[in-house]
């Protein structure tokens, strides 16, 4: 039940994009067409589910037993780093199909601030590993969601006229803002 | 004529090209701690710390960091500030630690700091990085506050929790989420309206 509860909080009630703010700059920058926001949400929940095991391994097995949870920044972002490299050679190797589809999203994402802020999150939420594995995807599905949904309305945005001023990044805020008023709809549900 | 391009730098990243309102870097943050102009200003001040720090600290260090492995190293950098901020806040500021919240260690990929080491910091000496790094900071303080306050005055009818309009004024949406993108929003196009006007 609260791995249930878990999933539609973090997809649904708390999406990540929509109420928390995190994972702004891909969702603006590359929603412009359904396709790259479907590889983006791709990569996103592949580097999302690694890292936070990564991060919360090295959490309780390094930097609990020596007390040294100040260095949770530094090396959090550096095992971040690490990993996307990693995960783009292996991949290279073992998989060039899905290398060509995530490819060129890969590199964006150590930028990301949906990554770091997962990992940091399932810590200061106290889950145990299972719980953050299933935090972990169920943030990037709610990632992704919003991403193609969000993708799907601005393809149509271009076909309107709209003031000069209002065009790219403001019009887009607007469509956000309109999502997020959506999402709010399902405040209440799990608290 | 030093003075006057330092000057000049400074103030590129407060107008020009601030970061916010036209190269349009560091959403996150931007959106997310904006819920009043006390907490708008606060995260904004302590990214401007970071930025300065870094870009002075990544500009004398630019020739001894081999090219091949400068961006782990820019942000080792990074991190090592952002640290830092997050225990001063942590002893000196509970109350804003605590509604930053997620954002102060979240600064470490804020694309401005990061941005600003790679294009600025990495070819230009430490004073000039020292004024690119000021100019942006308060280029983005600026624009966090001024949103963080259209935020407080039409969500809750103050400014900085002093009281505008009266008590049982304010349109709860601009402190939740939608409100965030809705004003930034037109923040952007009024700032757009204002530059096409300008020229």
């Amino acid at each position: 039940m609260t791995y249930i509860l878990i999933f539609i909080g973090a997809v649904f009630v708390n999406n990540i994009v929509l109420s928390q703010f995190l994972g702004i700059c891909p969702f603006l920058g590359v929603s412009k067409k359904i396709d790259t926001a479907l590889g983006m949400s791709g990569a996103v929940a592949f580097v999302m589910t690694i890292a936070t095991i990564v991060t919360f391994l090295i959490q309780v097995y390094v930097l609990e037993p020596l007390q040294i949870g100040y260095l949770q920044t530094i090396s959090f972002i550096l095992i971040i780093a690490a990993l996307v490299q990693l995960v783009e050679i292996i991949l290279k190797k073992i998989s060039p199909a899905l290398y060509q589809a995530l490819g060129v999203f890969l590199p964006l994402i150590t930028t990301n601030c949906a990554i770091l802020g997962v990992a940091i999150m399932v810590i200061q939420k106290d889950f145990n590993l299972l719980q953050s594995v299933v935090f972990a995807i169920s943030t990037a599905i709610g990632f992704g969601l919003a991403l193609i949904l969000f993708a799907g309305i601005r393809e149509q945005l271009n076909l309107v006229s709209l003031p000069r001023g209002m065009k790219g990044t403001p019009a887009a805020l607007l469509v956000a803002g309109l999502l997020a008023m959506a999402f709010m709809g399902f405040a209440g549900i799990v608290k | 004529m030093a003075a006057n391009s330092n000057l000049k730098t400074l103030f590129n990243g407060i107008i020009k090209e601030n970061p916010i309102f036209v190269i349009m870097l560091g959403m996150c943050p931007t959106l997310g701690t904006t819920s009043s102009a006390i907490n708008g200003l606060g995260m904004g001040l302590a990214t401007t710390f970071v930025l300065l720090s870094s870009n002075v600290v990544i500009s004398m260090l630019k020739n001894i960091i081999p090219d091949n492995v400068r961006i782990p190293a820019f942000v080792v950098v990074i991190a090592a500030f952002v640290t830092l901020v997050e225990m001063v806040m942590q002893a000196y500021v509970p109350a804003l630690y605590e509604s930053l919240g997620l954002f102060i260690p979240l600064i470490v990929v804020n694309c401005i700091v990061l941005g600003r080491a790679e294009a600025f910091a990495a070819k230009n000496t430490v004073v000039k990085s020292f004024f690119d790094g000021l100019g942006m900071g308060l280029g983005f303080t600026l624009a966090l506050t001024l949103l963080g306050t259209t935020r407080e005055l039409l969500g809750t009818g103050k400014v900085f929790s002093m009281t505008v309009f009266p008590e049982n004024y304010g349109m709860l949406l601009f402190v939740l989420a939608p409100g965030a993108f809705i004003a930034l929003a037109y923040l952007i196009a009024i700032f757009n309206k204002l530059k096409t006007t300008k020229n």
